[in-house]
């Protein structure tokens, strides 16, 4: 296993009035190609906090951040937008689709950001939406799907550009048991199967049991990295 | 290419997206729609003004006032004046050997309008007996034309329509005489049709005039004989009177009308302007604020600030053009032919009918994209500078 990204000696700071917030400092983490991370812990621990770092759409205070050796903490906005493009897909809460596309136009709008000609946009989207089993609704409105159905959308948004990592904010916490399941073994396959690196906060007990690792984040400390 | 794709995909969201914000933009569109509306009716007016002044005179008929007079009304002109220029070069002649001349006399009745039911002033012309002659593109549409020496008048379209009591074969009290209506007259439209023609000697013995004329119009044998007739009455010490041609003379009466309506719409619309530039500039921030999550979204997947620029940039103006066109629309629709009449500078009332003009149309389109460009430039603005952070927090 190689390095994917790594954070060394990562601060974050906050000021508010005349008080300055640290919600993490001197924190360093690697995580491996090929890596399934849940990351855990309480409200205000930071995870989200460093999710946003992971995916280079906050700035760090201090520390070094690197993804397969670029330092993502040196990049401006152009770049940092460029590399997300590139090498990362997300997966929201809330599935955060565009209500005024349909699934196969929200599932191409990474794909915009390519050279691809609109033919071969239309093959991998459709190939995505077969991946997460939506195929015969690429025609539908979000607000025509359920949740379930809505965050697998927002996952083959996410693989459609074929990133090597992606980032995962909570991504059933919106879901009923069996659809957050359906869900977490969705990523599972695409650990396992497609390689995707994985890195996923979640409250969720159960939904960290299919991680390979997890780390527990607590005022701004990793307390705990067991394997699961 | 990819910028483009970006910039197609995120005005396709906003724009499919606006049912969501449907009162707030309607309330945008309408303020624009007012806007140039306001404009383009006021413009419209302006044209059909000037297309009326522009219709009426011609450049090879001279008129003849005393020397100093800007109005047909605070001139005079006396009879033994009006020999001598029959004997001027330069004009037209009769087989008699006579110029083709008209001595006229200019004075206000009064007329009610029909639309309001309020007094207005109107003129009323005696003319002599080449009057008719000198009106290019008259035609008497119904009746006849006046005798001469009879109570009689002919009464121009425009006026007829505007004003009660001068339809054919109505008797009407002007001055202190009772007057017949026996023609009704066209001249394409032209300031004449706004007027009411008796025979001059009559019109001098009615209103108590004597033997006194306010003008002398005179058919020129070419343009450049004005000039040998300017000289001529410079030349005689009896003649005081100034010489221009018809042309000249009306478009001088109008431009005071014309400056006081195109002044009274221009700040006019451009206050309503910046009105609706305050309406378009709270509905695109609001636009900005609704879609902060869809734009935070964009910008995780990797979308630039450029295309969330853009987009915000062309709802705005897509709104604006909405609007202008709707004002437009509704001006050609309400106004564009609506005939009215507005106070010359000779004190009397001028019919005529708005005119939209596709130059116009432009000009009120214009104003409006400016109203979109602005109101859409700085939540543009917002939208591309939006912290990607922050704004997901928003959603």
């Amino acid at each position: 296993m190689t390095a994917l990204i790594s954070i060394q000696g990562g601060a974050k700071r906050f000021v508010k009035g005349r008080e300055t917030i640290t919600i993490f400092d001197h924190l360093d983490m690697t995580i491996e190609q090929g890596d399934f991370i849940a990351i855990m812990g309480p409200s205000g621990s930071g995870k989200t906090t460093l999710l946003n770092l992971l995916g280079g759409i906050d700035r760090a205070t201090a520390g070094s951040i690197s993804f397969a050796g670029q330092r993502l903490d040196q990049m401006n906005e152009g770049q940092l937008s460029a590399w997300r493009a590139a090498n990362v897909g997300f997966i929201f809460q809330f599935y955060n689709l565009m209500p005024a596309l349909n699934a196969a136009r929200n599932v191409e709008l990474p794909l915009l950001l390519t050279s691809l000609g609109a033919g071969e946009r239309k093959r991998r989207v459709e190939t995505a939406l077969k991946i997460v089993g939506l195929a015969e609704r690429a025609k539908h409105f979000p607000r025509e799907m359920s949740g379930g159905q809505q965050q697998r959308v927002a996952i083959a948004r996410a693989i459609v550009a074929d990133p090597r990592m992606l980032l995962c904010d909570e991504p059933t916490g919106d879901l009923d048991r069996k659809t957050a399941d359906e869900i977490l073994s969705m990523l599972q396959l695409l650990n396992k199967e497609m390689g995707k690196t994985i890195i996923m906060v979640t409250h969720d007990p159960e939904a960290a049991r299919y991680a390979s690792r997890v780390l527990h984040l607590d005022k701004g400390r990793f307390v705990e990295q067991v394997a699961a | 290419m990819r910028v483009l794709n970006q910039i197609i995909a995120v005005t396709t969201i906003n724009l499919k997206s606006l049912p969501q914000r449907f009162w707030l933009s309607l309330s945008t569109v309408v303020a624009v729609t007012m806007v140039v509306m306001v404009l383009l009716s006021f413009l419209a007016m302006v044209a059909g003004f000037q297309r009326t002044i522009d219709g009426s005179g011609s450049d090879n008929i001279a008129i003849l006032m005393r020397d100093g007079s800007q109005q047909e009304l605070n001139s005079v002109v006396m009879l033994d004046q009006v020999r001598l220029v029959g004997e001027a070069p330069g004009l037209v002649r009769k087989p008699d050997g006579n110029a083709v001349m008209s001595a006229e006399l200019y004075v206000i009745v009064d007329g009610i309008k029909r639309s309001t039911g309020l007094k207005s002033n109107l003129p009323m012309r005696g003319i002599g007996l080449d009057g008719a002659a000198l009106r290019d593109g008259l035609a008497i549409t119904r009746g006849r034309m006046f005798e001469p020496g009879s109570n009689e008048i002919v009464v121009g379209e425009n006026l007829t329509r505007e004003f009660k009591g001068f339809d054919l074969g109505s008797e009407i009290k002007l001055g202190t005489a009772t007057w017949k209506v026996v023609g009704i007259f066209s001249m394409k439209g032209a300031v004449f049709e706004s007027e009411i023609w008796g025979d001059v000697t009559v019109v001098q013995s009615m209103f108590r005039r004597g033997n006194s004329f306010q003008t002398i119009r005179v058919r020129l044998e070419n343009d450049g004989a004005i000039e040998a007739l300017r000289t001529y009455v410079e030349n005689e010490p009896r003649l005081k009177l100034a010489v221009q041609s018809e042309k000249a003379f009306f478009a001088g009466q109008s431009s005071g009308t014309i400056r006081l309506v195109k002044g009274a719409g221009w700040p006019l619309a451009i206050a309503m302007a910046i009105g609706a530039l305050a309406g378009a500039l709270n509905t695109m921030y609001s636009s900005v604020a609704t879609r902060s999550r869809e734009i935070a979204t964009l910008r995780c997947l990797g979308f630039g600030g450029f295309p969330s620029f853009m987009a915000t940039l062309l709802e705005s103006l897509v709104l604006s053009a909405i609007g202008g066109g709707l004002g437009a629309l509704l001006t050609f629709l309400i106004f564009d032919g609506f005939s009215t009449s507005a106070l010359g500078d000779g004190f009397t009332q001028i019919v005529f009918s708005f005119s939209l003009t596709p130059a116009l149309v432009k000009q009120g389109i214009t104003l409006a994209m400016l109203v979109g460009l602005i109101g859409g430039f700085f939540p543009a603005l917002r939208a591309a500078r939006l912290p990607i952070v922050a704004a997901y927090a928003q959603g």
